[in-house]
């Protein structure tokens, strides 16, 4: 299989991003997303609770479902909380976008395999994402291997009613380290929430 | 102790617009007029660390959420309720459900840890043990939202 870079990745999605949406990075892709640039519906959400991204992000959507809500999310992270899927299924809000950057390992303590990983199951075949998140009822599915198919459809994928999913496999960053949140986080809150309830970025 | 309309009447006062829950057998007898409110969008999670989670982005968003979870759910969401209560200084508000604290005879550690839990986590609680004291809940939701803090209101469960 091949895969992405992870910061080439993310700059397509940078480059696409409208000033209405909201990205809400957690773990390798926020460390990465905020040496992108900054932007006031950015959340980073570092310090993080472990696998609460997607919750996170869908109490955003819910909260404004005028604005979409895209979420980059680990693989890592996304095991800790599987369950998250079918809360957001069940709810299903068209504006709700989960990006996960799968790279079976759990990069921030040091590239130990996830239990996803295909290295380390008995039976040799990596978890497939996609197909939960088919079987948990996202309206949109998407995988990625090629940065160029991902840069070809990823306006496609913004664009299509969600909740959707997508999947996008990507090389570690050896010696990645855990993000830091880039001001003091209470402050940060206050501040992404008034911007967040603002009608004007509708 | 309270009937689902009850509550529901409750926290229409209160201005809560979402209920972010995980039953037990207590709190689940009032799934009916949860999810027939008009005013209170119930919002079904699938462990309770996803609770807090939602209802902090729910918060961010300007709703007033409210989590709904029993005890042994607490304990399990600590790291949650700890990110969002304490990393980014939301006032998270919940009623939870107290496991056996009607039964002292009850050997269940779920009522052991309880309230110790609430305390570490420096939680401002109120305790509601018998139908009279329904009114707490409102009283104590105001009190932590006008004082911009988190707190939980302990309602009762086991005999009567």
């Amino acid at each position: 299989m091949s895969r992405m870079s992870l910061v080439e990745s993310l700059e397509v999605l940078h480059r696409l991003r409208r000033r209405d949406q909201v990205v809400l990075s957690t773990m390798a892709a926020a460390r990465e997303w905020m040496n992108l640039g900054t932007h006031p519906l950015d959340f980073i959400y570092a310090p993080s609770a472990m696998g609460e991204a997607p919750a996170l992000g869908l109490g955003m959507a819910l909260a404004q479902p005028d604005k979409q809500i895209i979420v980059l999310n680990g693989d890592g992270c996304l095991l800790m909380n599987l369950g998250s899927l079918v809360t957001i299924t069940a709810e299903a809000p068209a504006n709700f976008v989960l990006v996960v950057c799968d790279n079976s390992v759990y990069e921030v303590t040091g590239l130990q395999w996830t239990a996803a990983a295909e290295r380390v199951r008995q039976a040799g075949l990596a978890v497939d994402f996609c197909r939960i998140g088919h079987g948990c009822g996202f309206e949109a599915v998407f995988e990625f291997e090629s940065l160029e198919d991902w840069r070809q459809q990823a306006p496609e994928v913004l664009a299509a009613r969600g909740p959707t999913f997508v999947v996008l496999k990507v090389e570690p960053v050896p010696g990645g380290v855990v993000p830091r949140s880039p001001a003091p986080p209470v402050e940060r809150a206050r501040t992404f929430s008034e911007t967040f309830q603002q009608r004007d970025r509708c | 102790m309270f009937s689902g309309l009850q509550i529901v009447a409750e926290l229409q006062g209160m201005g809560i617009t979402h209920v972010v829950w995980l039953p037990d057998s207590t709190l689940g007898q009032w799934e009916d007029a949860l999810s027939s409110s008009s005013a209170i969008k119930l919002v079904r999670v699938c462990r309770e660390g996803e609770a807090w989670a939602l209802a902090m982005g729910l918060s961010l968003g300007g709703a007033r959420p409210l989590v709904m979870i029993q005890c042994t759910g607490l304990f399990e969401s600590g790291d949650s309720l700890r990110n969002a209560v304490y990393d980014y200084g939301l006032p998270l508000f919940a009623i939870i459900g107290y496991r056996s604290a009607l039964n002292a005879a009850a050997n269940d550690s779920a009522r052991t840890f309880t309230e110790p839990n609430l305390k570490s986590w420096g939680i401002d609680y109120r305790l509601i043990d018998s139908p009279e004291k329904l009114s707490e809940l409102a009283a104590h939701y105001v009190r932590c939202r006008q004082a911009h803090k988190p707190g939980v209101v302990l309602i009762a469960e086991g005999r009567m």
